[in-house]
């Protein structure tokens, strides 16, 4: 037994040695060797696979279930990624290289404008498919996902409509109104007002509890309803000189001011765990913030939110379905993509998972319209949420606006809230960091 | 004229063959055992390496790799003059110190314990090394939660003292916050390769330290330290080029400000900096110059480290 150990050994050894040189090998040349077979027959067995981020509902709500049940010959794979960022990091590098890409990939609102801008020959123009009508969707949102060549790029899936989610004990408690409605008139029609409604909560508010959560927050809300944003028409960056982006800094600032936010950083930890201990009165509510509010407020929040209109209806959020060229199967993802942002499929992911549809039709179905959230005192949120919708404005977008408006809310109006630095400093500050990160 | 050979001699053709085969097989299989690392180093270690170089010399956008603008050197021009990078480079080095100094330490003290015989040796060694074996994801989430500036366990035992620190956004805390996961995570690590070096130390020198009358502790500082010094250098390069590239930690302490390490950049360290630089801000080349100032400076620490090493062996011959 002995002697014969040795030479055995070698032979595995050799035999791995030979095995891992085989391996590297094969893994230098793939790709070439599983091209696909086109798309030209109806039958053929295809593989379609879907990439997005966070919640999108399709797998909840028995999307691909129904699909596949439809079409016997496509199989449906799918992939999430919770951190959207890094989906959108490992996406842009997949499109640079042209392999790893899902044959359907979903782009969030903030990275849009850089997709039809600088990435815009990598997808298809779903404009021109089959069964496809840009008008279906609310305006603004396929004008954001068309590029300068009138490609369109995307298909709208959901948006983020904002209304005022307000904890009515905290209210009652301050001695402002809790009736919705009421409420809604405490700041119809100017954001500032919001902010003077804060003052009058923080009066008499109850020990240890602010009006709002964070000021960034509110740059966002008020920036978004603005007709000038970080870019002008031509996609140029105008953040410097934009009277949208001067008139949200400032109101952001009086509320640091004011001292009427509790000065969080949203979803980070310490915001959840406020939002936990009912630290924070109001907090501005796209549609999509209310199931992170039930969320981290758990049992003992449940009755005690509701939902008011927001002074100027504005969006924030919401995202794209995307058909990379590089796919191998165009004609089925472009389908399948068509088919899964349709209004009656919008609608059976909202009445799932609460992403407010972004077609006009999946606006007025009626499991929309009458939805009702029973976490938030059953405030009809479907209808708040589909009103304001279709009051909303468009601005236009720019491929650097994401990366200007994290600068902007973490490094200046984070920075103000944490560390009390001037305003004015702030700003300075702000604009060398922008400078420096957007230019060549 | 090979067929011509063969005609003629077949015999000692075929064994000078033979023998030549067998000779190239015997200088020849080393490297084809060992082929397989250094092809995998050159496709994944030193061509990235060396594009990352030349990426550092242009422009290049995120977006569009293949499209590159020359630049020279004014990606590394720009980083001397930009304050952002050299508070990371600050911070790195902060936070490298109160993580790696600390840590060593404890170490070499968790070490020395161990090494005596005691019950349960075998389960405080194997129990040593269970946060190294911990996701630096999971072991961060966990120490965000303790270190939670209002509802955390850290600040309700400090108010009992009455100190309120902002872990998250005040300088100080959040790099002793991120300096404890760290400590935390690489502790038992170190201090096992310090008692596996400490094992190799004869037995005979102790006892005869102790018929001098030596003391525990001078037995510690004179005989353990001396032996297990190429060890203690060793373990001193690994923490260092550790905690040059920390990443993870302050990215995920960080949560959604990890990226630009909170708010006024209190804890962005030097990788955090080239991460900014190269997804969110699309900048590739100035990501690769950061990359590339990073590596020159861990061959600077190097450099120091080894004529430092060499400057007391040479002291030490010579006393």
């Amino acid at each position: 037994m002995r002697t014969t150990s040795r030479p055995r050994r070698a032979a595995v050894l050799a035999t791995v040695a030979v095995a891992a040189s085989a391996l590297l090998l094969s893994a230098c040349s793939s790709g070439s060797d599983s091209a696909g077979s086109g798309s030209g027959d109806a039958s053929a067995k295809v593989t379609l696979t879907v990439g997005d981020f966070g919640t999108f509902g399709y797998k909840e709500a028995g999307l691909y279930d129904e699909y596949m049940a439809a079409h016997p010959n496509i199989t449906i794979k799918y992939q999430t990624t919770q951190d959207g960022q890094k989906y959108w990091d490992a996406l842009t590098t997949h499109l640079g290289s042209g392999s790893g890409l899902s044959d359907i990939q979903a782009v969030e609102v903030g990275y849009i404008a850089q997709a039809t801008n600088t990435l815009g020959d990598k997808f298809v123009d779903l404009g021109k498919a089959e069964g496809v009508n840009a008008s279906n969707w609310l305006p603004w949102k396929s004008q954001q996902a068309t590029t300068p060549s009138g490609a369109l790029i995307g298909l709208g899936t959901d948006i983020g409509p904002m209304a005022i989610c307000y904890r009515t004990d905290l209210f009652q408690q301050a001695g402002l109104p809790t009736d919705r409605e009421q409420v809604g008139k405490l700041w119809a029609g100017d954001w500032s007002k919001f902010v003077s409604a804060g003052q009058q909560y923080q009066q008499n508010a109850p020990a240890g509890t602010f009006f709002t959560d964070s000021a960034s927050g509110l740059f966002n809300a008020v920036l978004s309803a603005q007709p000038e944003q970080y870019s002008d028409s031509s996609g140029k960056l105008v953040y410097k000189t934009s009277a949208g982006v001067k008139t949200a800094w400032d109101l952001a600032v009086s509320a640091s001011k004011a001292k009427i936010s509790a000065g969080l950083r949203q979803f980070q930890d310490p915001w959840n765990a406020a939002v936990a201990n009912a630290k924070f009165a109001a907090v501005v509510c796209p549609s999509w913030m209310t199931s992170s509010l039930s969320k981290y407020g758990g049992e003992a929040g449940k009755g005690k939110w509701d939902v008011a209109a927001a002074p100027v209806a504005s969006n924030w959020g919401g995202a794209f379905l995307t058909v990379p060229k590089a796919g191998k199967h165009i004609k089925e993802a472009t389908e399948l993509a068509s088919w899964l942002t349709a209004p009656e499929q919008q609608a059976k992911v909202f009445t799932k998972v609460g992403n407010l549809p972004s077609t006009v039709g999946g606006l007025q179905q009626p499991a929309v319209q009458g939805a009702k959230l029973e976490y938030f005192s059953n405030a009809p949120t479907g209808q708040i949420f589909a009103a304001s919708a279709t009051s909303i404005k468009p601005a236009p977008i720019g491929e650097q606006d994401g990366n200007v408006k994290t600068i902007i809310t973490d490094n200046g109006i984070l920075d103000i809230e944490e560390h009390g630095t001037d305003p004015v400093k702030a700003w300075e500050n702000v604009t060398k960091l922008i400078a420096d990160k957007t230019g060549h | 004229m090979a067929t011509h050979v063969r005609a003629e001699a077949p015999p000692a053709a075929r064994s000078s063959w033979r023998s030549r085969l067998y000779r190239f097989d015997l200088k020849a299989s080393p490297y084809a055992f060992i082929a397989p690392f250094f092809l995998c180093f050159a496709a994944f270690g030193l061509f990235p390496l060396v594009w990352t170089g030349w990426l550092s010399l242009h422009y290049v956008d995120l977006l569009k790799p293949d499209v590159m603008e020359w630049k020279g050197f004014g990606n590394y021009t720009r980083l001397w003059s930009n304050d952002q990078f050299w508070t990371a480079l600050r911070n790195t080095f902060t936070i490298g110190v109160i993580s790696t100094v600390p840590q060593l330490l404890t170490a070499l003290g968790l070490a020395h314990l161990l090494n005596y015989r005691m019950r349960a040796r075998g389960f405080f060694r194997v129990a040593i090394l269970a946060p190294y074996a911990t996701s630096i994801a999971a072991a961060t989430l966990v120490f965000v939660q303790l270190f939670n500036p209002d509802y955390g366990f850290i600040n309700w035992m400090l108010d009992l003292v009455g100190f309120h620190p902002n872990w998250y956004s005040d300088t100080w805390p959040s790099q002793i916050a991120i300096s404890t996961i760290v400590t935390w995570r690489w502790t038992g690590y170190n201090a096992l390769i310090y008692l596996a070096a400490m094992q190799a130390v004869p037995k005979d020198l102790y006892e005869a330290a102790s018929l001098d009358g030596a003391n525990r502790w001078q037995q510690f500082t004179r005989i353990t330290i001396p032996s297990i010094r190429p060890t203690i250098m060793f373990t001193i390069i690994v923490s260092t080029i550790g905690a040059t590239q920390l990443f993870g930690e302050p990215m995920l302490f960080g949560g959604g400000v990890g990226v630009s390490g909170g708010s006024a950049h209190q804890f962005q360290t030097l990788s955090l900096y080239m991460y900014e630089l190269g997804w969110p801000s699309r900048q590739l080349g100035r990501a690769s110059a950061v990359a590339w100032t990073m590596l020159l400076i861990l061959l600077l620490i190097g450099l120091v480290q080894f004529l430092i090493t060499r400057y007391r062996k040479r002291n030490e011959l010579g006393g």
